[in-house]
């Protein structure tokens, strides 16, 4: 599960001065469950989503992933989740099957264990006939499928996403909204970030309304329905925003 | 820090270089071929040149000497220069190269001579243009066989033995064995090009290791996966140190095998023979040169990464490498100046002191001593700059600065 406790992010910026990312930010999302974190652009999104992560290290609060805390056991918390976006590329000149297998060793894997995890994946995701081609040359959805097979690589308790479909096509956001399903339904915690009102709609057990690095609102869509009065998510939205 | 993740990282960094054409063509293709290319093909063009200076017979004027019908036979009588008719504007003429050279003759030069005086001659020509040195020393030899005919005749004619003009002989003989000879003649060569190739060969490998990977979107890909930033750093580290070293081996390697062909080829040479150079490295040399370029090496690899992972894009990062390579240029350089020997101080300048001390083992002086200064000094230096790259890792400032 993760929980996070008053989270907060500061950056220095030498003309802007101390910027405030993310603030007092508290959350949980237990296994089985999506929580959704909506907000729009520049909202404090994809800051949180790293530092749960552990890529970045939060100014305040701190967070348990899977048990492990990120402020002293950064690496036993990567070590139990997987981390998707469109901004986690792939060596372009690894093939499929070398990228996936080196992020199994990275993970602690022997070198028969990831090559036989990597393949039983390759098989689920229908990808085996790209294996042994470089991830430069492979289309955008083979590449999502194969960023996906890296993520799963070593079977992580908790997945975190951000805006995993952004610039995607139709079809390679479709792969992508049931592998979440596929993860929530195999009973993993999953976290991720979306300004897509409708895939929020679609996935999310728990809905967080972020704005201005903080959490304004949060419940299932039911119980933000009832609390602001209206039918659509998007309404919902603006309503908590204040736009 | 893990053994084992740092191996993960190298192998897979080291795959993915090999791949890659430009790395390959830094780390392997240019230290192999450029060694060659420049000395064969500059060392050819060198010896052909100089062999076409002194061959030719160059165009020399006579300025004078109407009233010396004597002198003026012998200088027409050269055979390897050509005399043509004399113009008022011959130190024009040399400066356009139309003739080489042009000897200037006093009023009354056979005169002076049969009477017993001193006749100045003067010797016109284009100072550091080699054909019109040649010239020049062609004209020289003539007038110094004349003045030593002249002073004979004159000491015949007065009944006085030859040796009177001639009180003492000096004799110059050089003790130094040819290998030693050749060694200092290309000692400062060697480093140089051993030590721009280490920094060259890292040069790219640094930068698409760190900044490329900022580029190309998996910087964050690497940092979600448990491995520790420091078995990052360290396993793209010793990727970039290879690259150094292999070009570095390379380039000390094809050195050894094209300097044979080099020193036949300059060798050549009729001056350069008759001194007996011997142009080749031993192999305690070789392996020596190595050894010192090991902390070398391992300086510019770490630096060449903090730096290249500080560079917002490939474009920041080869504006900050480029003036480098200037600063890494000017102390090899340095080492190659005459005069510049190796002492306490000059021990501990990064760069320098590695130029100097390769200078000395290639010419097989070893200085024990020095060299243990140089490699803990190198050393040192080396570690701090690991340092800074390990820093510059941990900083979100950095990985994200883009």
């Amino acid at each position: 599960m993760i929980v996070a406790e008053n989270l907060g992010k500061e950056f220095r910026d030498k003309d802007r001065g101390v910027i405030r990312a993310v603030g007092n930010l508290s959350f949980s999302c237990q296994p089985g469950q999506v929580y959704g974190l909506l907000g729009a652009n520049g909202a404090g999104k994809t800051t949180a989503l790293r530092i749960l992560a552990t890529i970045l290290a939060p100014t305040s609060g701190t967070a348990r992933v899977a048990g492990y805390d990120i402020r002293r056991e950064p690496e036993k918390a990567r070590q139990n989740l997987g981390f998707l976006s469109t901004a986690t590329a792939l060596y372009g000149r690894l093939t499929a099957l070398e990228m996936v297998e080196y992020f199994g060793r990275l993970h602690g894997l022997d070198q028969a264990a990831a090559r036989r995890r990597t393949l039983a994946l390759f098989e689920r995701l229908s990808i085996d006939a790209f294996r042994d081609r470089r991830c430069e040359d492979l289309s955008t959805g083979i590449k999502q499928r194969v960023s996906i097979a890296r993520t799963l690589v070593h079977d992580p308790p908790v997945m975190i996403f951000d805006e995993p479909t952004s610039g995607l096509d139709v079809i390679s956001a479709r792969t992508i909204v049931d592998f979440i399903r596929e993860c929530r339904d195999g009973g993993k915690t999953v976290v991720f970030s979306t300004h897509v009102m409708s895939e929020a709609e679609k996935l999310c057990d728990t809905i967080g309304i972020i704005h201005d690095g903080r959490l304004l609102a949060e419940g299932s869509l039911q119980e933000l329905r009832a609390r602001y009065g209206h039918a659509g998510l998007e309404e919902i939205f603006m309503r908590v925003v204040g736009a | 820090m893990n053994g084992r993740n740092i191996a993960v990282v190298y192998r897979k960094e080291l795959k993915d270089s090999l791949r890659d054409r430009r790395t390959v063509i830094s780390m392997i293709v240019v230290p192999i071929f450029l060694m060659p290319m420049l000395t064969i093909f500059v060392g050819a063009l060198s010896a052909r040149l100089i062999g076409r200076a002194m061959l030719q017979v160059p165009a020399v004027m006579i300025i004078g000497g109407e009233d010396s019908p004597q002198i003026l036979a012998a200088l027409r009588a050269l055979q390897d220069v050509q005399v043509v008719p004399a113009t008022p504007d011959y130190g024009q003429q040399i400066i356009d190269k139309k003739i080489r050279a042009a000897v200037e003759l006093p009023p009354d030069f056979d005169a002076i001579i049969a009477n017993g005086d001193t006749a100045r001659v003067r010797i016109d020509m284009y100072q550091g243009e080699i054909n019109s040195g040649f010239s020049a020393d062609k004209l020289q030899k003539f007038f110094r066989d004349f003045r030593e005919r002249t002073i004979r005749q004159r000491l015949d004619a007065r009944h006085l033995p030859e040796n009177l003009a001639e009180p003492l002989l000096v004799e110059e003989t050089n003790v130094a064995p040819p290998e030693k000879v050749g060694g200092v003649v290309l000692g400062g060569l060697v480093p140089y090009f051993v030590i721009i190739l280490a920094l060259t060969g890292t040069m790219y490998p640094a930068m698409d290791l760190t900044v490329g990977e900022k580029e190309r979107g998996t910087i964050e890909t690497i940092l979600c996966s448990p491995i520790s930033r420091m078995s990052l750093v360290l396993g793209k580290f010793l990727m970039v140190l290879t690259a150094s070293l292999s070009t570095a081996a390379l380039a000390i390697a094809s050195m050894g095998l094209t300097l044979a062909a080099a020193g036949k080829m300059v060798g050549g040479l009729s001056q350069i023979s008759s001194m007996g150079l011997q142009f080749q490295i031993t192999p305690q040399a070789v392996i020596w040169v190595f050894v010192m370029i090991v902390p070398l090496a391992v300086l510019f690899s770490a630096a060449l990464l903090a730096i290249s992972l500080f560079a917002k894009s490939f474009k920041e990062a080869q504006s900050y490498l480029s003036p480098l390579t200037i600063v890494v240029i000017a102390p090899a350089i340095v080492s190659i100046l005459p005069g510049v020997e190796l002492n306490a101080g000059l021990s501990l300048v990064p760069i320098l002191n590695t130029s100097l001390v390769c200078k000395e083992i290639v010419s097989g002086t070893y200085h024990w001593g020095y060299i243990a200064l140089i490699f803990v000094s190198s050393c040192v230096y080396a570690a701090g700059a690991l340092w800074v790259a390990i820093r510059l890792f941990q900083r979100e400032d950095v990985l994200f600065r883009i």
